[in-house]
């Protein structure tokens, strides 16, 4: 396995692998599964200071080689978190990324000072591209100063390094990239959902209550392996590519355009078991492309 | 404990009009129990995406096989259908908390009340209790004859009527009219069906034990994304539950109809 292991700001990783936030819960339902200790790390949940309701259901449909979700940040609050879900992923020798959402820049500094503070949260993910919830999430996302500002307050109080998720449903990734590299990021996440709708056939009215929601699965790969590639261009901190990911030769496209580390999303859904089947099929890919460890792999669509 | 498992297709027959019975064959038949559920991923390649949840509507833990019957009506199912003897299916479970057949003493008589494709996982239910000294009445709706299925199966069981909103079988109604025909009298009730024939059933038999199986739109079926939340009653002491891994059964007065 030693071939695969990666050191990024905060991060040990035994493997580039992680689960991608929202899609693991907090990784009690997959721990019945397999053993959480085989993933590079884990992505929890989206933390907010108070208990979230989330979203009125239906809250997922499917789509073609995709699926929308508007869930809504739903999570029983950091109180919780902290002494519930992260004190349960202690029995697990892997770090964890804390996924931290607010309403305001308060709510976020709240979240990053406190839960950065967990002992097996490493790093945390900076969720400024949420596109389901009315306030929070994606406006701090859209605009590259708010994005700079918000990443700047966080990395003030946070003791652990800080990386922050960029959304697609932008006109341009670059310019938010390069703020948030200006406010202080140690690295970057990338990309969360895009806005999609999708309409019921016979009543013509948007299948999920909430109207809209964020496209995830194998349909926005492309679009997550232009993105990581042209951020990778103009950033010089480390990014956690994501965005359709299903086996390990997508793990591969997404190093070669740049990222150094791949979360896993919408296929923990499909396939329960696809993190650590990724994990064990990577050495054998890496044979095949003749590369000795896969550090040798970042990038190398830009040389 | 869930398991995911190619499993061997041993038949695929159609039952009524876009109602299949696929009958598998694998070792995570020998964990499960009525009222729980599979999610079988339909299709090797991306389209469509995700898995099915389908109930378990028989078991057989000495050939190692169970069936399912479902409604071929979407992608998805009408993928399902096209499976044939040998084949394999990739089938993860069993998921999800099934009904309490315990909850039934020896003696007693349970009223199982089903609609549509909420009717199969009662079957397997009805065979438990039987096996146990329970006497079950069914009370089963369809929108119409064309879509009934496991007429003799349920027959043999015990006493069987049936509702068809169209009248083109048993009484034309619903569940609730077959209440007021037929008056029968029961213990304790267990339903698997449309919300609004559960809500019916909650508010009819206000004073007996009730235990409700519910459908809501799942991502990952085992708890971990949120998708099928439900609300609770007031004073339930949780927010809210997941269909998926707290349910799909629970007591009746937990969710808010």
């Amino acid at each position: 396995m030693s071939r695969l292991n990666l050191q990024l700001p905060g991060l040990d990783l035994k493997n580039p692998i992680m689960p991608a936030s929202g899609c693991f819960g907090f990784g009690r339902e997959y721990a019945q599964l397999y053993n959480l200790s085989k993933l590079g790390a884990i992505m929890i949940k989206a933390t907010t200071v108070e208990t979230r309701k989330g979203n009125p259901t239906p809250r997922v449909a499917e789509t073609s080689a995709g699926m929308l979700n508007a869930i809504g940040l739903q999570n029983p609050g950091i109180e919780k978190v902290m002494a519930e879900e992260l004190k349960f992923l202690e029995s697990y020798d892997v770090p964890v990324i804390a996924n931290v959402a607010g309403t305001e820049v308060a709510d976020y500094v709240e979240v990053a000072e406190r839960i950065s503070k967990a002992t097996n949260v490493k790093a945390l993910e900076l969720n400024i591209s949420c596109p389901n919830v009315k306030c929070g999430g994606i406006q701090f996302g859209t605009d590259p100063e708010t994005a700079r500002q918000l990443t700047a307050a966080v990395n003030a109080v946070s003791t652990v390094p800080v990386y922050v998720k960029l959304s697609p449903n932008v006109t341009n990734i670059v310019d938010i990239a390069k703020a948030v590299e200006a406010g202080g990021a140690d690295g970057i996440t990338m990309i969360n959902t895009l806005v999609g709708m999708r309409l019921d056939e016979r009543t013509g009215k948007p299948v999920i209550a909430n109207g809209t929601g964020g496209l995830s699965g194998p349909a926005i790969k492309p679009v997550a392996i232009r993105m990581v590639y042209d951020v990778y261009k103009a950033v010089n901190i480390p990014i956690i590519g994501m965005g359709g990911v299903t086996c390990a030769q997508d793990v591969i496209d997404f190093m070669s355009a740049g990222a150094s580390a791949v979360a896993v999303g919408t296929a923990n859904f499909v396939d329960h078991f696809v993190c650590p089947t990724i994990i064990e099929e990577l050495p054998d890919l890496l044979d095949t492309l003749n590369v000795d460890h896969i550090s040798g792999i970042i990038g190398r669509s830009h040389r | 404990m869930i398991r995911q498992e190619k499993m061997t297709v041993v038949a695929q027959k159609q039952i009524a009009t876009n109602i299949f019975e696929l009958t598998l064959q694998g070792q995570l038949v020998q964990d499960m129990s009525p009222g729980q559920f599979v999610h079988v991923k339909v299709s090797n390649t991306f389209e469509p995406l995700l898995r099915r949840p389908i109930s378990i509507a028989n078991v057989d833990k000495e050939k190692n096989e169970f069936t399912m019957i479902y409604r071929a009506e979407g992608r998805g199912t009408k993928f399902l259908a096209t499976n044939r003897e040998n084949e394999i299916v990739d089938v993860l479970g069993p998921l999800g908390n099934g009904f309490p057949v315990e909850a039934a003493k020896p003696g007693q008589t349970a009223l199982l009340v089903g609609g549509g494709i909420g009717v199969p996982p009662l079957h397997e239910l009805a065979k438990q209790l039987n096996a146990r000294g329970v006497k079950t009445i069914h009370v089963l709706g369809f929108q119409s004859e064309n879509v009934c299925f496991y007429e003799e199966q349920f027959n043999a069981l015990g006493d069987t009527y049936f509702a068809t909103v169209d009248g083109t079988k048993g009484t034309k109604g619903f569940v609730t009219t077959v209440f007021d025909e037929v008056k029968p009298e029961f213990d304790l009730f267990y339903s698997c069906g449309p919300l609004p024939m559960l809500r019916a059933l909650e508010g009819y038999y206000p004073e007996k034990e009730g235990y409700l199986s519910f459908e809501e739109r799942m991502g990952c079926g085992i708890g971990a994304c949120f998708a099928c939340v439900c609300d609770t009653t007031e004073g339930y002491g949780k927010d809210y539950v997941k269909v998926c891994s707290d349910g799909p059964v629970f007591p009746k007065g937990v969710v808010a109809l």
